[in-house]
């Protein structure tokens, strides 16, 4: 078997026992790559459906075209989307000018936790393709999430199913074991569990994935005539674009090859201190 | 500093602390973005995986290949991955000389494993290194080191890398010898299912390459790795501090004339074989989305041996339904005419049958076998021990299953060396040999018939407390019965209608419900109304007493064969079952202790069990509800009635 059809494999196989276990399961879509391709094994995994929710954070400082490409496809694969929010914190005026590390706690962990856990109030995508204000609001008890393990040191010390406790928090030092395809599907009431079917993958395998499958990828990651494109997307006032002529996969695939700087050496947050990823994240930030 | 425990590299991150980490060149601040080429400190320049533009423009899909080097602590694990990645050249220039260099200036003695912390410390992340994997590529193939921490404490980490990995070094000191981690390493190997093991002795230079220390350890580390089942491809006497029979030939040992390390890694296979095994598909879900137009009926699971094709006649075990593959489902590609092992997979089938998750789907020919006693290996990494008395549940395939410890037949202990018959219970890092005995008939393979059946994690309270393989069946009472009636499941003639299509226009599913209890707690008098009350509702409901059977189909057996008359009765009740009725009955003639035996026999069917009786005490295992002697049959049966409709309702999704 190719490593690229084992990766797959495992994603499926992943994201069918996420769906058998766990009654209130979301995924998280950031419209990057990772979990566009992520999307997209879902796809896989349950013949073209996506039977659960897709979440997504909106921080207000997206690139504009990433929110049309949002819906667009939410539309046309029949996708149910709720979109969540720090309203608070953006009607206070939060921006990354009070502190990139400030800034992405608010916007993101704070909001990603509350949209979570329903105590927020979240959007809902109807099915005639229209935001409203969901009502009942559930909290979800096992979240999707495209992390891999090569991202940076601390995702690659997570499991395939990993437990989150009722703050959100990460035991890094006391993860259950994993044994072949068995994961830890039984929690304590009050626990999460985020889910990660591309724990495996590298970023390489994610284009040569994307190239593969052709999978329908923004075209913000593709050099559109200016010389530049993006390797990572997040914010607009905080990602940079990398000097790139790459137009296509092939392309990608060929600089991506050669390159030795880390992929999110564009995001300004990461360069702020030295285990800000690792503090993000054991709080809850993808 | 929080990647210690976690990773396990705590022999590694105290050197690293003190030394070796070039300090100030490390961290993210000093890569600056947007840029690829000008570097301030020179030493990102440098960096591994530095492949030049025309190697990555070939691009081929190179072959992967996921291996563990396991040992003792201090036996020479992250040496000998140093090494490795500095004789394959992945390192990039000047890397080697960087370290040496830190180390001089710090006056400590080079160490190989200070390479992997530097590595590690610069983010290189996803070239050559990260906290758990480190990589390296050969001629051959690009490879993926898990790591595994030696230590006894990070166990549960080590068995999780482990478990990854397609093949393992096994790392022992010449001048240590066999410690117990060597054994119980070997043990866990074997359990894990890694059967490509090569074993590394390392430190040959502090004996003196002797070559009859080498043998000894080989002949004692030999015998006890054949006692566990793996017989590693080779034995190997390195040096991988002075690069001895790593990745090239040894002047010191010029006796040995086998393959070095890499060779030997390079000489793994992938994946044998799984196909050629009988198919095993455990299922995984059943999906019927009736949305967006597809109102399919698929059956999910991945093909975990063997092969499946459209066409194919199919059993599930345990429940012993047959039905034929109409059609393989995949999404955004050609529907394929047949899927083989490896591969996650979606089947259509002729007839519509009611599966459960758990159910492994195989040819007619060559199926799992199917009991409720399990000779197995296993490890214990639970904060509470394993003991009997208590109920665990087994994840074996896709199925869960509550078990108990039926029998102990070997311990091998955390903290001694030796084993012991006599432990009563399994304690933390134990490793043991005993009988699991399951609550419900499960479907199995013995582990070294086939992997993916064949071995199990063990769930206690909310945790993966343990995991092993099946060594073999060991028969119950009913263990006949339930390959006679498999058997004759397999082979049952069958006309047109299906047992889907008789439900539906029966207007329900056939059903047995049974009756335990004492004699004279009013069992009959219920079993009477009910029958009147679904015959009433227009079920074809009928009651059979045993007593009837017995004075026309047995009467020429002997009274006093209990196991003839339960079996005739059973078989009786089958056909009734397959005729789509709803039988009523009671045990009163053919003995209490026999509905689980009876439940063997009519299966895939499902009894209803009602007992009579003043509490639970008296409950016959897995009853269904209990009423008090003397019920009011009205009320009782008002009850049976509202869990035979839950039933069904769940048997019509
Ligand atoms: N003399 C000698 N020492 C070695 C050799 N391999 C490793 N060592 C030393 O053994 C110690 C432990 O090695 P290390 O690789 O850290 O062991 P680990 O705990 O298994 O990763 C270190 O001081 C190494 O220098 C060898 O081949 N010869």
């Amino acid at each position: 078997m190719a490593h690229l059809d084992e990766l797959e494999e495992q994603g499926v196989y992943i994201f069918r026992e996420a769906y058998k276990h766990f009654k209130q399961l979301c995924m998280l879509w950031s419209i990057g790559k990772d979990s566009t391709v992520l999307l997209w094994l879902a796809r896989k995994a349950f013949f073209g459906h996506v039977p659960f929710p897709l979440v997504h954070i909106d921080t207000s400082y997206k690139v504009p075209s990433m929110i049309t490409y949002r819906d667009e496809l939410a539309r046309r694969w029949g996708l149910q989307m709720v979109v969540g929010q720090n309203r608070q914190a953006l009607a206070e005026g939060m921006n990354h000018t009070r502190g990139r590390l400030t800034c992405c706690r608010a916007l993101k962990t704070d909001a990603l936790r509350h949209t979570l856990d329903g105590s927020w109030p979240r959007k809902r995508m109807g099915p005639d393709g229209v935001y409203y204000e969901e009502q009942d609001r559930e909290p979800f008890t096992g979240v999707i999430v495209g992390a891999r393990a090569d991202e940076e040191g601390s995702r690659s010390k997570e499991r395939y199913f990993s437990p989150r406790d009722h703050n959100s928090d990460w035991d890094i030092a006391d993860q259950p074991p994993e044994l072949w395809n068995q994961f830890k599907t039984d929690f304590a009431p009050g626990t999460h569990v985020r889910i990660h079917p591309l724990l495996d993958w590298t970023e390489i395998n994610i284009w040569e994935y994307i190239q593969k499958e052709n999978v329908p990828i923004i075209d913000l990651y593709f050099d559109r005539g200016q010389g530049t494109r993006y390797r990572s997307l997040g914010c607009e006032t905080c990602t940079g674009t990398i000097p790139s002529t790459a137009k296509t996969t092939q392309e990608i695939l060929v600089e991506l090859r050669a390159t030795k700087v880390p992929e999110r050496a564009g995001r300004a947050q990461d360069q702020e201190d030295t285990y800000a990823m690792e503090k993000l994240r054991r709080e809850g930030y993808m | 500093m929080t990647g210690q425990n976690t990773t396990g590299h705590s022999a590694r991150a105290d050197k690293a602390e003190s030394s070796a980490t070039p300090s100030g060149a490390t961290g993210p601040s000093t890569i600056a973005p947007s840029t690829t080429g000008s570097s301030t400190t020179g030493s990102s320049a440098t960096g591994p995986g530095a492949a030049g533009p025309s190697e990555a423009e070939v691009a081929p899909l190179r072959e992967t290949m996921q291996i563990v080097i396991v040992g003792h602590v201090d036996h020479g694990k992250s040496t000998l991955v140093g090494r490795l990645l500095a004789d394959t050249g992945v390192l990039g220039e000047g890397k080697l000389e960087k370290v040496q260099a830190t180390c001089r200036r710090q006056g400590k003695q080079f160490e190989y494993a200070f390479l992997l912390d530097a590595l590690e410390a610069e983010q290189d992340q996803g070239i050559t290194i990260d906290a758990a994997r480190v990589f390296f590529r050969t001629d051959k193939r690009d490879y993926i080191i898990i790591d595994a921490p030696g230590h006894i404490e990070f166990l549960k980490n080590m068995v999780t890398g482990a478990a990854r990995a397609e093949a393992a070094v096994l790392i022992i000191d010449a001048k240590e010898g066999v410690r117990e981690n060597s054994r119980r390493h070997g043990y866990l190997l074997s359990m894990l299912g890694i059967r490509q093991v090569v074993v590394v002795v390392n430190k040959m230079d502090l004996v003196g390459y002797d070559r009859q220390i080498f043998d000894s350890i080989v002949a004692e580390y030999r015998a006890f790795l054949d006692e566990v089942g793996i017989k590693p491809r080779c034995f190997i006497p390195i040096s991988a501090r002075e690069g001895d029979l790593v990745a090239g030939p040894s002047k010191a040992m010029a006796w040995y004339d086998g393959p070095d390390v890499l060779a030997a890694v390079d000489g793994f296979g992938k994946q044998p074989g799984r196909v050629d095994q009988p198919l095993r598909m455990p299922v995984q879900d059943v999906y019927k989305w009736n949305a967006r137009g597809d109102d399919r009926r698929i059956v999910a699971g991945r093909v975990e041996s063997g092969r499946v094709a459209v066409g194919d006649r199919v059993v599930f075990s345990p429940s012993n339904k047959t039905s034929t593959v109409a059609s393989i489902e995949v999404f955004s590609a050609e529907p394929p005419t047949q899927v083989q092992a490896g591969f996650s997979a979606g089947v259509t089938l002729t007839e519509q049958l009611f599966l459960e998750r758990g159910e492994i789907m195989s040819h007619l020919r060559d199926g799992p076998q199917v009991g409720t006693r399990l000779r197995v290996n296993l490890f214990w990494l639970g904060k509470l021990p394993l003991e009997p008395g208590r109920s665990y549940k087994l994840k074996l395939g896709t199925s869960q299953t509550e078990v108990q410890v039926d029998a102990i037949h070997r311990v091998l202990d955390a903290s001694a060396l030796g084993s012991s018959v006599d432990k009563k219970r399994v304690d933390r890092h134990d490793v043991a040999d005993l009988v699991l005995r399951s609550r419900n008939p499960i479907a199995f393979d013995r582990s070294e018939q086939i992997e993916g059946t064949g071995r199990f994690v063990i769930v206690d309270g909310y945790d993966i407390a343990g995991g092993g393989i099946v060594r073999e069946l060991v028969p119950d009472e009913n263990q006949q019965l339930r390959l006679e009636s498999r058997i004759r499941n397999i082979e049952w003639v069958r006309g047109d209608i299906t047992v889907a299509q008789r439900s539906e226009l029966m207007g329900h599913p056939a059903s047995m419900v049974m009756f335990t209890g004492d004699a004279g707690v009013g069992k009959h008098a219920v079993a009477r109304v009910l029958e009147r009350t679904l015959v009433e509702d227009g079920v074809h409901a009928y009651l059979l007493d045993g007593k009837n059977v017995f004075l026309g189909v047995t009467s020429d057996i002997d009274l006093d064969d209990r196991d003839a008359l339960v079996r005739r009765f059973g078989e009786v009740v089958y056909l009734f079952l397959d005729a789509g009725t709803v039988v009523v009955s009671t045990t009163n003639v053919i003995g209490l202790s026999d509905h689980r035996t009876l439940q063997t026999l009519v299966a895939p069917f499902k009894m209803l069990v009602v007992h009579l009786g003043p509490d639970a005490e008296g409950m016959p295992e897995g009853a269904d509800l209990r009423l008090d002697p003397g019920a009011e049959p009205r009320e009782a049966v008002a009850q049976i009635k509202a869990l035979l409709a839950q039933r069904s309702r769940l048997r019509s999704h």
